[in-house]
């Protein structure tokens, strides 16, 4: 039962207010695009023991989408971030490598 | 209007505090850019209130604003002039990418009275009533469903939900109030 | 036998008697009893069976680790099983009844299984019932179902209620022994909001009945002002009768009240399920007295040393007049003291130590008690109770030294920590070997949302167990200023662990060592599944059952696992313990549900008219959360009935099917209709204002998902109507899109599904019926096909649509949901000259598939596209890219050889059941009939008088005419025609009028 702050009204969203969406930051394959790209876009995905990236609405509450870097493993919660970018933010990344030192980074 | 009625009709129950459905409340979702200057002009004109903050509502007597995300709010007048402010925000927000519902018959709207109204809302809602802020309006759920709520007064909340659960809220809320069910007796 | 005293008893008011009940028979407490400390005053020394063997079983402790005494409680609506004497406050009238026995508990034929132990041991049921088979059914099933299960099911409905309340505070100290009380005190005085908890209705724990000093008060002096200082401050919350059953992610801590348990029927809720969110958690749930494993120790009259002077001290009750100690440590010398100082007689105190000259034995010995160092118990003597133990040598085989006459045995085998909730969420325990004991690592705590550590063990369930270092470790732990409170308690000498009694007992004695009395497991049992290979711990608890039952193995599972690691030749850290799991007791269903019973169950959505259809005879069914009517029934008659009069009517006149639960959303935006392109797999930009049309929407991977019809209410504004199930979802998809992928479009959506009631209003008569209302040209100039109009019919402000699910002559009207009752009785009234009657649902779905309309949910299942559905009509061929576009490249998507829709009419007029597979020549590898194509909607058609159905079949659409065959129940077929779908009004004249 995680907490998460929602970054679009900074309510401490129990998790029964969110719904969860699966992993972040993935690129949309539409038409012309090779079998390859399409099969990696529909059914391939992260299953990291570790930091992860992922999606979850504010269900119950401003309905806005959001991201959160969160570790799989032990559940800390590194950030909350918009849902309006195509990559991690920096200074969470710094954050994550600092609190994870083994960690790949993203990619 | 004789012809429009309220969900459950005005229904209330007495417990440790009262439960009751408040009748009818014209309600206006507006989605746009809540720090134009279009918007503070419409939402004045609406409601004569500011644009309420993240998480606030404004209230002005029986007309309100309540700020339900970044990009919306929900502007609360009597229920009879609700299509004429439909048309004065319309009016006001024109030449800029917005978007005006009335959704006053889509929601039904209950109030919860006495000095323990939030032990009964406590029992539905994952929300710390000691840190609500004065002028909060909280979007959460109430049991199994979407439920949002401010406090109208002293010792007073006003929930509102969709108007299909209508039933179903106040069940929650009777059941939830029962004499006997105080969290903390004195 | 056991007796109440004359005087003493800190928690009972002997001005209050209680009577109860016990098979019957009445009995008689007092307020502040227990219920085990009431049966024990009453000399009810057996109060069950055990699970197994059905052997005698009496009162082992006095608390939540109680194996034993567990008694059905109560009557009809207040029935509940398994209730633990040991925890259960007793109330006048209460009745109460012992378990697993037959015909008597006296008297128990079960009990025969305990004749034959050497025949059932570990693993018994899995090697012994497998072959023949037939004595599954006719044997073993019969003889299993007549012993196994603990307590009868109640059969009445609860009488009770309950509750959930949800709480926030920085700090929640679990257990308000003097650990709990020290640590509230300097975490209050911080200014913190603290919670301080505890299981049972009382404060002070151990400390109050042990009789130390603290702060040079007597213990209770001391708690009772603790208390008082903390009720004063008002960021602290006390709660008694409040066990935290499970500690979960983020500081979620599940605490079990038990408010009205102990005063039933007087109004209030009877359980409340607190979900808390706490910053930080202090377990101060101290520790758990672990029992001696000597042969007999299930008697009824053995019991924990603990137990023993918690009964004398707090209730006034004597186990036996005559008690025999037996111990590895000091402490239980204190149970001799308390029993002396009641004037009971302790013939002997048998510790298992070489030597035992510390200031407890001492001071027992100061009393004229023998202390025999050295020595253990070779066997209990006694059935239905004690009547004496034979003594022998510890480091010996169980050579009898002597006997000594009891009725009492008080056992200690040293003190286990509560470690479940430090460990519920992953925290670590590490094993002391002085002390003989697993206690929380702090190093390896729980770790919360920050990563930091969210829980601190304290005081005894951090391994410390006395109470100078107990208060010292709460105070400290939470930050406390200053000193911490001081205790002045005796010193004691170290514990020497003993798991089995006497160390070198052999098979005879070893078959009647309990380590588990509730699941009846035995020494023998875990030495059986080590010899077996069971050796990781988690195996042998599940093959012998050890620390599976009720009580999870609070007082067994060290016992156990030190037996395991003795057969397995390796010491206890390395073979570790079981996994703890919430709850820490069993919590009520009750509880668990809260308010979800009952009328609100879960959430019931009504239409505005819902409440005319209740009284109109509505049958209905449910769709999502909503209940719509499937028909309306008149007085006699049936449901297929019903639904055959409600076609007719509107194939022949008109009827009202209430809509209102269609999902209506509306998109707005200079980039909306780029949007809706996406979103759709037709153009929906191009939609004419005015103009309605029909839509599909797929998912990515190219799978029809929903559909519906798209109005066009101004330049940049379109309303969706989506399937009734759809609605939230589809929106929700929307947004999601509209968010995280093309975040810089400028659209914005509403979900007005609940602002309108949408009444169809379908059949020849319609326009006739709405024209009666007035205010609308409704003719088909002036509304034609497909297109809508706002306007005032009636009176009531609507948006007409001319659209059709029917196949005739049909308006969908949306009104504001507030008028819509009177809405449609308006409709009801205008147009009774036309014998109007409303229609449901199936009438609805019989009438859209006579004219071969999809629907979402039948023809459509996950993984059908629109091809599969001769839609392509529906899929923009202009269009660059859709959701789905790309999936339905893929080649699978494109083949010709995927099942397409047909019609399917009957050879014999009759049904074809749903879901039915048309099978093709040969079979699969599996030895089936390969197949060619499936039922997807069925039903009999009243206006074409026969059976008609859907389906899809493989190149479906190229065999026009061909027979399929499906193979129904009792090897009989159902021979079909391929024939177009459309069965009625092919060219669409009904509903262009
Ligand atoms: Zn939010």
């Amino acid at each position: 039962m995680l907490i998460l702050e929602c970054p679009c009204c900074g309510v401490k969203a129990d998790e029964t207010e969110l719904q969860a969406g699966g992993e972040a930051h993935l690129k949309r394959y539409g038409p012309g695009s090779t079998d390859e790209e399409f099969d990696g876009y529909m059914f391939s995905r992260k299953n990291p023991k570790g930091v992860h990236f992922e999606r979850w609405r504010h269900a119950y509450g401003c309905g806005k989408w959001f991201l959160a870097a969160r570790c799989t493993a032990t559940l800390e919660v590194f950030g909350t971030y918009p849902a309006q970018t195509s990559a991690p933010p920096a200074d969470l990344q710094a954050k994550i490598k600092q609190k994870r030192p083994n960690w790949e980074g993203y990619k | 209007m004789s012809k429009a009625v309220s969900a459950l009709g005005g229904v209330s129950h007495t417990g440790f505090v009262d439960v009751a459905e408040a009748g009818l409340r014209g309600m206006i979702t507006v989605r746009g850019d809540l720090a134009s200057a279009k918007m503070k002009k419409a939402v004045k004109a609406a409601t004569g209130t500011a644009v309420p903050a993240a998480r606030r509502i404004e209230l002005n007597g029986d007309k309100g604003a309540a700020w339900m995300s970044p990009d919306e709010l929900l502007i609360l007048v009597p229920y009879d002039e609700a299509v004429a402010t439909v048309e004065v925000l319309e009016k006001a927000l024109a030449g800029e990418h917005h978007l005006v519902a009335d959704v006053s018959d889509a929601r039904s709207v209950f109030t919860v009275k006495g000095a323990k109204a939030s032990e009964a809302l406590m029992k539905l809602c994952p929300v710390d009533f000691e840190t609500l802020a004065e002028g909060e309006i909280r979007r959460t759920r109430a049991a199994q469903v979407a439920a949002a709520f401010w406090e109208s007064g002293a010792d007073e909340f006003t929930l509102v939900s969709f108007r299909s659960v209508a039933g179903y809220v106040m069940g929650l809320l009777e059941v939830s109030a029962r004499k006997g069910g105080e969290v903390f007796p004195a | 036998m056991s007796t109440r005293l004359q005087k003493g008893g800190r928690l009972i008011d002997r001005s209050r008697a209680m009577s109860f009940t016990f098979n019957g028979r009445k009995m008689q407490g007092y307020a502040g009893d227990t219920l085990a400390s009431a049966l024990l005053g009453a000399d009810q020394m057996l109060v069950g069976r055990s699970f197994k063997y059905h052997r005698p079983r009496g009162i082992m402790s006095s608390g939540a680790e109680e194996p034993n005494a567990l008694v059905g409680l109560g009557e009809g609506g207040r029935f509940e099983p398994n209730q633990r004497t040991t925890t259960t406050e007793l109330f006048d009238g209460a009745v109460t009844a012992s378990q697993n026995h037959w015909p008597s508990l006296e008297f128990d034929v079960g009990a025969i299984n305990d004749k034959f132990y050497r025949f059932l041991p570990a693993g018994f049921y899995y090697k012994t019932f497998m072959f023949p088979r037939f004595a599954w059914k006719h044997v073993f099933e019969p003889f299993i179902r007549q012993s196994a299960g603990l307590g009868k099911v109640p059969h009445a409905r609860d009488e009770d209620r309950y509750e959930y309340a949800y709480a926030f505070a920085d700090l929640v100290i679990v257990g308000g022994g003097i650990a709990g009380l020290a640590a509230a005190l300097a975490a209050g005085k911080q200014g913190k909001r603290v919670w301080l908890i505890e299981q049972t209705a009382h404060w002070g724990g151990r400390a109050v009945v042990d009789g130390v000093q603290i702060q040079g008060q007597e213990a209770d002096e001391w708690v009772t002002e603790t208390l008082q200082a903390l009720e004063g401050m008002e960021n602290v919350t006390l709660r008694a009768r409040t066990m935290a059953s499970g500690l979960y992610d983020h500081g979620y801590l599940l605490m079990y009240e038990r408010i009205a348990d102990h005063t039933p029927g007087d109004g209030r809720p009877r359980h409340r399920l607190w979900r808390m969110r706490a910053g930080h958690i202090v377990t101060a749930t101290g520790a758990i007295e672990r029992p001696l494993s000597f042969a007999g120790n299930d008697i009824p009259g053995v019991m924990l040393a603990s137990a023993v002077r918690d009964y004398v001290v707090n209730w006034a009750v004597s186990p036996g007049d005559r008690t025999v100690i037996v111990t590895n440590n000091d402490d239980a010398y204190r149970t001799a003291l308390a029993l002396l100082d009641a004037g009971l007689a302790v013939p002997a105190v048998i510790d298992a130590r070489p030597e035992a000259k510390g200031d407890l034995p001492e001071a027992v010995r100061a009393r004229g008690v023998k202390v025999l160092e050295g020595k253990g118990i070779a066997k209990v003597k006694g059935g239905k109770r004690v009547t004496g133990v034979s003594v022998c040598l510890q480091a010996g085989e169980g050579a009898e030294l002597e006997t000594i006459d009891c009725d009492a045995v008080a056992m200690s085998g040293g003190w286990s920590p509560v470690v479940h909730l430090w460990s519920h969420c992953g925290g670590k325990l590490n094993w002391d070997d002085k002390q003989a004991m697993f206690r929380p690592d702090p190093n390896r705590p729980a770790t919360g949302a920050d990563g930091e550590a969210m829980v601190t063990a304290i005081g005894s369930a951090n391994g410390h167990l006395t109470a100078a270092d107990v208060l010292d470790d709460a105070h400290k732990a939470v930050g406390g200023k200053g000193a911490a409170p001081g205790a002045v308690c005796a010193t004691e000498a170290p514990i020497m662990p003993v798991w089995i009694m006497p160390q070198g007992a052999g098979p005879a004695l070893r078959f009647k060592m309990w380590l588990d009395p509730q699941n009846d497991v035995k020494v023998s049992d875990i030495q059986l599944a080590a010899r077996e290979g069971y050796e990781s711990v988690e195996h042998a608890k599940r093959y012998t059952t050890l620390g599976m039952a009720t009580d999870q193995g609070k007082i067994s599972n060290i016992n156990g696992l030190a037996v395991l690691s003795d057969a397995l030749n390796q010491a206890i850290p390395a073979t570790g313990t079981t996994t703890f799991r919430p709850p820490y007791t069993p919590i009520s269903m009750g509880a668990i549900a809260g308010e979800a019973r009952g009328e609100i169950f879960q959430p019931l959505r009504k239409t505005p008219m819902h409440d005319w259809h209740e009284v109109h005879g509505a049958h209905w069914e449910p769709v999502g959360h909503w209940r719509r009517a499937y028909c309306f029934l008149r007085t006699g008659e049936g449901v297929h009935d019903a639904v055959n009069r409600e076609i007719r009517q509107v194939r022949n006149s008109v009827g009202l099917l209430d809509a209102s639960t269609l999902g209506k959303i509306l998109v707005k935006g200079p980039d909306a209709g780029k949007f809706l392109d996406m979103l759709y797999t037709n153009m929906m930009s191009t939609l004419p204002v005015g103009k309605c049309r029909y839509g599909l929407m797929c998912n990515e991977n190219g799978f029809l998902s929903d559909d519906g019809v798209v109005v066009r209410l101004s330049e940049d504004t379109w309303l969706c109507h989506t399937t009734t199930g759809g609605a939230d979802r589809i929106h929700g998809w929307m947004e999601d899109w509209l968010q995280c992928e093309w975040w810089d479009w400028k659209v914005y959506t509403a979900n007005v599904t609940e602002q309108y009631a949408q009444v169809a209003i379908a059949g020849p008569n319609a326009r006739k019926l709405l024209d009666k209302l007035g205010g609308m040209d409704l003719s088909k100039e002036a509304l034609p096909f497909m297109e809508w109009r706002e306007g005032t019919l009636g009176g009531f402000r609507a948006r007409v649509h001319r659209i059709s699910f029917s196949g005739e002559l049909s308006f969908e009207v949306a009104v504001p949901a507030s008028e819509g009752r009177a809405f449609w009785e308006a409709l009801i009234a205008a147009g009774e000259e036309f014998g109007v009657m409303p229609y449901g649902t199936e009438a609805m779905h019989i009438m859209r598939a006579e004219k071969g309309f999809i629907m979402i949910g039948d023809e459509t299942d996950g993984t059908v596209i629109p091809q599969d559905l001769n839609l392509q009509w529906a899929i923009s061929k202009k269009k660059e890219d859709y959701l789905g576009k790309r999936a339905h490249e893929r080649s699978f998507m494109a083949s010709p050889e995927r099942w397409k829709l047909v019609g399917l009419e009957t050879l014999d007029g009759g049904l074809i059941p749903d879901g039915a597979y048309a099978v093709a020549d040969g079979h699969n590898a599996n030895g089936q009939r390969n197949v060619q194509g499936r039922v997807t909607s069925t039903y009999y058609s009243p206006t074409l008088d026969k059976g008609i159905a859907m389906g899809l079949v493989k190149h479906g659409p190229d065999r026009m005419g061909e027979v399929i065959d499906f193979p129904v129940d009792d090897g009989k077929v159902v021979k079909a025609r391929i024939v177009d779908p459309v069965f009625y009004d092919k060219d669409g004249e009904k509903q262009n009028v």
